[in-house]
């Protein structure tokens, strides 16, 4: 019998850089009043959500990608030839295929690297991170780009009011690569497919295929094309609650306590969750806590990558803290983990 | 076994921790939207600290038929 061979097991890994990039058209809570009937002050105080960044037709999720890819290679120092690794998480790319991770790998100059996209919604990138990990540290890949990207404003309907008015589009982005130390504590990870009509679009593409036009005509202001809803109490009662227990499970898996993290930054979907989850975790005020939001709305996929970017730029004094970062959504799915910031 | 009076006391501190309505305005006919002004979300959290105070389970699908503070006390009163 031969024996074969094995990549060798010998690397710790760890996020070597962030990358961002935010959409030029910022929509303010008076362009939402518009279109549902709401106020400023309602928005603010029920979502903690001030703006949201969004792209105009001539920018596409792709080009949010790459934008977020290139800034983040060049920070972790390499060249794009080293990427051995494209992970793409996202919910709006528009085609079921090709992924749009081949595409990113090819623009940034990536290629032949290994590229696919993950659907895991607002824990794509945590998803990501687990999986660059843990082809990092097995010799799988020496340096993987992960991103999380969104144009979500191609799948909303500015005129429903249980999640459109709360997103926006943008891209973050991480190099993950090898080690001395450990990085990137084990992943805490997950799903609830029974829960699967909690988060989603109204219908699905074969149903507007099958849809009989002649007898069933597009009535006034319907919205034919599919669009994002949720059930918000819901999805609030499981993010405030049971991600936070999933939160401390990724602390304990990390051998830390609180008390350890430099920062905590959960997704970015609605300030009462972020508040309910400090508060249910009981983080000490000495924990810096993403707030992305307030300014870039929830961008699904993009918002733990964006909020990390923003709170390294901010707080240069995080680099080489640890920090808990934690996804959740639609699935449901969700994904925790402690990692050291670049 | 809580009473409806204590039930209605301590559901009475957990709206009154949530959202600032005084204690005494949590009455058994008032509407949690109507007359309390709760929005979904703050009514979720009334549930989840409504649970853990009285030992019992309210499933999401029940939260929505929990209209007045009388229906809240009545579910917490017959689940414990």
């Amino acid at each position: 019998m031969v024996t074969l061979n094995t990549s060798p097991v010998e690397h710790y890994s760890k996020i070597l850089s962030f990358g961002a990039a935010r959409p030029d058209v910022v929509v303010t809570n008076e362009d939402v009043c518009q279109w549902i009937d709401s106020s400023d002050e309602w928005i603010r105080t029920r979502t903690g959500i001030s703006t949201r960044h969004r792209a105009g037709e001539d920018t596409s999720a792709l080009d949010l990608a790459v934008g977020a890819s290139r800034e983040a290679i060049e920070r972790a120092g390499i060249g794009a030839e080293e990427i051995d690794g494209v992970i793409v998480a996202t919910v709006s790319h528009p085609y079921a295929t090709p992924s749009m991770a081949a595409q990113v790998a090819d623009a940034v100059g990536a290629t032949p690297a290994p590229a696919y996209d993950i659907s895991a919604a607002c824990a794509g990138y945590c998803y990501g991170v687990a999986q660059a990990d843990a082809l990092v540290r097995s010799g799988a890949a020496r340096n993987v780009l992960v991103v999380g990207v969104e144009k979500l404003s191609d799948f909303i309907d500015n005129s429903e009011r249980s999640i459109s008015f709360l997103l926006g589009d943008g891209a973050g982005a991480v190099v993950v690569g090898r080690s001395e130390t450990p990085g990137i504590a084990p992943t805490v990870w997950g799903s609830d497919g029974s829960r699967w009509d909690t988060v989603g679009m109204t219908h699905s593409l074969l149903e507007l295929r099958n849809r009989d036009w002649a007898n069933d005509p597009v009535q006034e202001g319907e919205k034919v094309w599919p669009t994002l809803r949720q059930d918000g109490p819901t999805v609030f009662r499981w993010a405030g609650w049971q991600m936070a227990k999933v939160a401390q499970e990724a602390i304990d898996a990390a051998g830390i306590t609180a008390e350890d993290l430099g920062a905590f930054i959960p997704h970015q979907a609605n300030m009462r969750i972020i508040d309910q989850l400090v508060k249910t975790l009981k983080l000490p005020d000495s924990v810096m806590v993403g707030r992305d939001i307030a300014e870039a709305g929830n961008t699904s996929a993009a918002s733990v990558p964006l909020a990390a970017h923003r709170l390294l730029e901010e707080n240069p004094e995080l680099s080489g803290r640890p920090a808990l970062q934690i996804g959740f959504g639609a699935g449901l799915v969700y994904a925790a983990q402690v990692v050291v910031l670049p | 076994m809580a009473d409806q009076n204590e039930i209605l006391a301590g559901l009475a501190e957990i709206v009154n921790e949530e959202t600032g309505v005084e204690t005494a305005d949590v009455q058994l006919e008032k509407s949690f939207t109507e007359d309390l002004d709760i929005d979904s979300i703050s009514m979720m959290t009334i549930v989840v600290n409504a649970e853990e105070k009285f030992g019992v389970t309210i499933p999401d699908e029940e939260v929505k038929n929990l209209k007045t503070v009388g229906d809240a006390v009545s579910f917490i009163e017959n689940a414990s």
